[in-house]
């Protein structure tokens, strides 16, 4: 036994040494450049293969993406790396538009402006200007960045509302006559009491789509430019306004439009169930077609506005750019991986990527030939909106009272009034500490 | 010789020593001074607050004292049942039974299975809609008491504190059966010739044999339920609201979400001073007993 | 004077409930096992719909995609090596600490006994920065000796303090017998100490082997070559950022818990045989 257990020692210093040695990482291509690009899109990772492999064909230069999932770990990877000064030539930053631009304060992102501009605008014109919007960082932005471009987007998507057609039909009602008003939307609540069927599913309990939800009826209640006044402080969240946004959450409680157990639910959960028609209702990004096509593809729905509750502004979704990326200002292959990047998003190549993945192309020319489904997530981009593009952000600690809040109501732990006051004070805590 | 003999003892502990200096000491170093400035993690510029997020911390942060009393039942619950059913398993297991070696296999799955696969499972089992619990409850006749287990504010914590204790129960078996197994079995003989019945053998050489051990495992439970994220992150998210907020999913949305880098290593090293107050209060306390 | 036949019922009805109460504990323990088994032969469509343990269509090729889709060959090896040299490296220089603090005395025992201590009960959450740059200046960063040493580490306070708690208990006299007779410090540790301690160093070894084997953040953080990462970064390839393939990644993970299982298996063979107090008296 112990001559064994020597052997096998023996054997893994071995094999150790031999690890040591051939360590060196084999990156560099024939034509001596290679552009390294981290990423976090799983799903993607076959389609980009694909088309690095067809660049490489084309022009010689290697690209290598590499994977790391799930975001959290891939958000922390390209932090650490921010620290040791290692960024890869093309990655992309998920988490808030304030973080972004710590990165350029920090020197890590290219400004990519002049690249975009470059006869008469070409580059930037491909793109659907709401998909670009949340890469730029425009005049007077309150993040004290110099304006300009500084990401380029690769898809877009929006975040809807969708029903399934074969449930309405089982509750008696029109599937071609979705509800269009808040009214129409809570009486169906109603119904589904009745049926002992189950209502909205959302990731709420992953904060940011209650967050999504509840912002989108602030801009159809009280407008834009009363939403950003209250981020900038002018206004109180204790604002009538305000407080009628909170109680349309305990309004769809009360009416059992929602699905018990919401305030909890991780998207992925959300996703299962309406894909297997355990829910009526779905509040989830056009990222989802994807995702219930592989688990059912029967399934029957179609995606809307969430219903509005008022007529006197707009309703506003939340869409832009999918995922972006952007170049690292201290690449040593700044030059190929710009020229990469224009190419990734030409045309054809994001034709095949909308393709593949079932997304929709940030380049408005690949529109053609996408999925029914697809499309009517497409037609939506004209109402979005995204926080990244305000300009502005809130203060995290006001985000998070406002999403936890929205649970409470959902519990029926707080009142709408309660939780409107709540959030205020730690508003005006944190503009006190501001200051 | 004298000082060839205290170099020798040094050099015992050498390697792990400087293993540690390096991976540890130093990390924790930094993480102290981070933790005097406001940083967001990213920009090259920090700005120095000295005290202030240790201030905020202790005195500001109502949530992270609600994480901290949320984490601190979830152990409670974990030294209490989860132990005690490591203890009676181990006994049970000690004894010689048949499917002995079944037995020891099976419950070491749940710490070896992924949080990923205890999380779905136990969130199918807990749906307040399509779970099993409640189709039970309701064919054994008590559909009262049906309820959203995971989304209700006043049963979430426990459920997770139970999934908890189920999955962590198979660490204080394996040691409790190796405490168990040291015990000489010329004592139970001895005992047995003497006249004693199982209750008073079990009384006077299991329990005081074994007392080593229970501290050794309720410190290990402590520091391991204390830190608990993933499988919460998996069954609620940490909600609703604040229900089943954890210290380090605090710490994480500092890190991430709020991207305040020091404040997050502020209460990082807090609840490490927590941990380690409430450690050793009960280290002093078992070795008072053991005397 | 109670009769036989009441001592005879009285054991029965106990060992009775005895194997009730532990057959119960493990159908709770193998339900999630058999879940999971069950999912990775069903297809993307029936795992959330069939509700069933066992699938009507088994279907076994997930394994096979699982394996080839997540390039598991690679990951698998560079897993279990970095796990068996943890282990054996934590083994080592834990036991050689462990020993010293129980049975030597010098200067600054008891404070280095207690930082090791503190450092088991201050957890550093946002360690992973300070670590990564302390890599990058060692040039240790993306290299597997790096992040060998980290893993050691993360072990190491937990299994100095497992050993030496049950050093303390150990009975001294084999030893006192082995320096009469004019073995080495070390020749002690190695030939008598070692030994005695097999059941708590199987413990080590399988909570080593387990938190090696399941890590996954430090590894991706620090590894930025795919050929030299763990098993559980390949898992991720499941776990998409949109999709997560169900079935392959319960077939992933079924394929990951087997060496755990395994090396459970294999040391808690030594747990049983407990110690040989024989030694001593014979």
């Amino acid at each position: 036994m112990k001559r064994l257990f020597c052997y096998f020692v023996i054997g893994l210093l071995g094999y150790w040494v031999i690890g040591l040695i051939g360590c060196a990482p084999k990156q560099t291509s024939k034509s001596g450049t290679t552009i390294m690009v981290w990423h976090w899109m799983t799903d993607r990772q076959n389609a980009f293969f694909e088309l690095a492999k067809r660049y490489e064909a084309k022009t010689g230069v290697r690209v290598n993406f590499e994977l790391y999932a799930p975001s959290d770990a891939y958000t922390q990877k390209v932090r650490a790396a921010c620290q040791g000064n290692n960024l890869p030539d093309l990655f992309g930053i998920l988490g808030e538009k304030r973080d972004f631009a710590s990165f350029i304060k920090a020197s890590h992102i290219a400004d990519l402006t002049d690249y975009m501009l470059e006869n008469n605008s070409s580059w930037k014109n491909v793109f659907f200007a709401k998909a670009l919007e949340v890469n730029i960082f425009p005049e007077g932005n309150s993040y004290g960045i110099k304006p300009g471009i500084y990401g380029v987007p690769i898809d877009i998507m929006t975040i809807q509302m969708l029903y399934n057609k074969d449930l309405f039909k089982q509750l008696g009602l029109n599937p071609q006559q979705p509800p269009q008003t808040w009214e129409e939307f809570l009486n169906i609540g109603k119904k589904i009491k009745e049926a002992r069927l189950q209502g909205m599913v959302s990731g709420w309990g992953e904060l940011w789509m209650a967050d999504c939800f509840a912002n989108n009826y602030a801009f159809n209640l009280m407008g834009r430019e009363k939403v950003l006044a209250t981020i900038k402080g002018k206004i109180p969240y204790t604002d009538p306004d305000w407080i009628r946004v909170f109680s349309l959450v305990k309004e769809m409680q009360d009416a059992g439009v929602l699905y018990n157990g919401i305030v909890t639910m991780v998207n992925k959960t959300a996703e299962q169930l309406f894909a297997n028609s355990k829910a009526v209702f779905a509040f989830n990004g056009s990222w989802c077609v994807n995702v219930y096509k592989g688990m059912n593809p029967d399934l029957n729905y179609a995606a809307i506005l969430p219903p509005k509750v008022s007529e006197k502004h707009p309703m506003m979704i939340w869409g832009g750019a999918g995922s972006s990326f952007m170049v690292n200002a201290k690449s040593k292959n700044k030059e190929e991986a710009i020229k990469f990047l224009s190419w990734f998003t030409d045309k054809e190549q994001q034709a095949y990527l909308a393709k593949e993945t079932n997304n929709l192309p940030a380049n408005k020319e690949s529109l053609a030939n996408i999925p029914e489904i697809l499309a009517q997530f497409a037609k939506a981009m004209d109402s979005t909106t995204h926080p990244s593009t305000w300009g502005i952000s809130e203060f995290p600690a006001v985000i998070e009272a406002f999403d936890k809040g929205i649970q409470s109501i959902i519990i029926a732990e707080k009142t709408p009034q309660q939780v409107a006051q709540e959030v205020q004070k730690i508003k005006e805590r944190e503009l006190a500490k501001k200051r | 010789m004298k000082i060839k003999s205290s170099l020798e003892n040094y050099l015992f502990i050498m390697p792990a020593l400087l293993i540690f200096s390096i991976f540890y000491i130093y990390p924790f170093l930094k993480v102290f001074q981070l933790s005097l400035y406001e940083w967001d993690g990213i920009l090259p510029t920090k700005i120095f607050v000295g005290l202030g997020n240790f201030k905020e911390v202790f005195f500001g942060d109502k949530i992270w004292w609600q994480s901290m009393l949320n984490a601190s039942w979830i152990t409670v619950i974990a030294l209490t049942f989860q132990n005690a059913l490591a203890f009676l398993l181990a006994l049970a297991c000690d004894r010689e039974i048949r499917m002995k070696n079944f037995y020891r296999v099976i419950f070491f799955i749940p710490p070896v299975l992924s949080e990923v696969v205890v999380g779905l499972v136990w969130q199918w089992i807990l749906d307040g809609n399509y779970g099993i619990l409640n189709s039970w409850l309701v064919k054994l006749g008590s559909p009262q008491l049906v309820r959203n287990w995971l989304s209700d504010p006043q049963t979430a914590l426990n459920c997770v504190a139970i999934v908890h204790s189920w999955k962590g129960f198979g660490w204080g078996f394996l040691i409790f059966l190796a405490g168990l197994q040291t015990i000489p079995r010329e004592l139970y003989e001895a005992g047995r010739v003497d006249g004693a019945n199982a209750w008073q053998m079990f009384k006077s050489i299991t329990l005081p044999l074994m007392i080593p051990v229970t501290v050794l495992v309720a410190i290990l439970t402590i520091l391991g339920t204390m830190q608990a994220f993933v499988l919460i992150i998996a069954m609620t998210g940490g909600g609703p609201a604040y229900h089943t907020q954890v210290p380090v999913l605090r710490i994480l949305a500092s890190m991430r979400g709020s991207s305040r880098f020091g404040y997050a290593c502020a209460q990082g090293i807090s609840f490490g001073l927590v941990l380690v107050t409430i450690s050793f209060i009960q280290y002093r306390f078992s070795q008072r007993a053991k005397a | 004077m109670k009769s036989s036949a009441y001592y005879k019922t009285k054991r029965v009805t106990l060992n009775l409930l005895i194997h009730l109460f532990l057959i119960s504990v493990a159908i709770s323990c193998l339900f999630p096992l058999l879940w999971m088994v069950g999912s990775s032969l069903k297809t993307q469509q029936t795992i959330f719909s069939d509700l069933s343990l066992v699938p009507k269509q088994m279907h076994w090729e997930n394994y096979y995609l699982a394996w080839k889709e997540g390039g598991f060959g690679r990951y698998f090896l560079n897993s279990i090596f970095y796990t068996v040299s943890v282990v054996i490296g934590i083994v080592i220089v834990s036991s050689l600490a462990a020993f010293a603090f129980s049975r030597f005395e010098f200067r600054g025992k008891n404070a280095i006994f207690y930082m090791f201590m503190a450092a088991m009960m201050i957890p550093i959450p946002g360690s992973f920065i300070p670590l990564y740059v302390l890599l990058n200046k060692l040039h240790l960063r993306n290299t597997q000796l790096g992040y060998i040493l980290c893993m050691i580490n993360v072990g190491l306070s937990t299994s100095i303090f497992l050993l030496k708690t049950f050093f303390d208990k150990t009975p001294r006299e084999l030893e006192d017998a082995a320096r009469i007779d004019g073995c080495s410090k070390l020749g002690i540790w190695w030939h008598v100490a070692l030994p005695l301690a097999k059941p708590v160093l199987a413990v080590v070894v399988v909570f080593n082997a387990l938190a090696v084997w399941n890590e996954y953040i430090l590894a991706l953080i620090i590894f930025d070559s795919r050929h030299l990462m763990p098993l559980q970064v390949a898992l991720t390839t499941f776990q998409g950022e949109f999709i997560t393939q169900y079935p392959l990644l319960m077939a992933g993970l079924t394929i990951a818990a087997i060496p755990i299982i395994l090396v459970y298996l294999a040391m808690q063979k030594y747990i049983i045989k407990g110690v040989t107090v024989g030694a001593i008296v014979g």
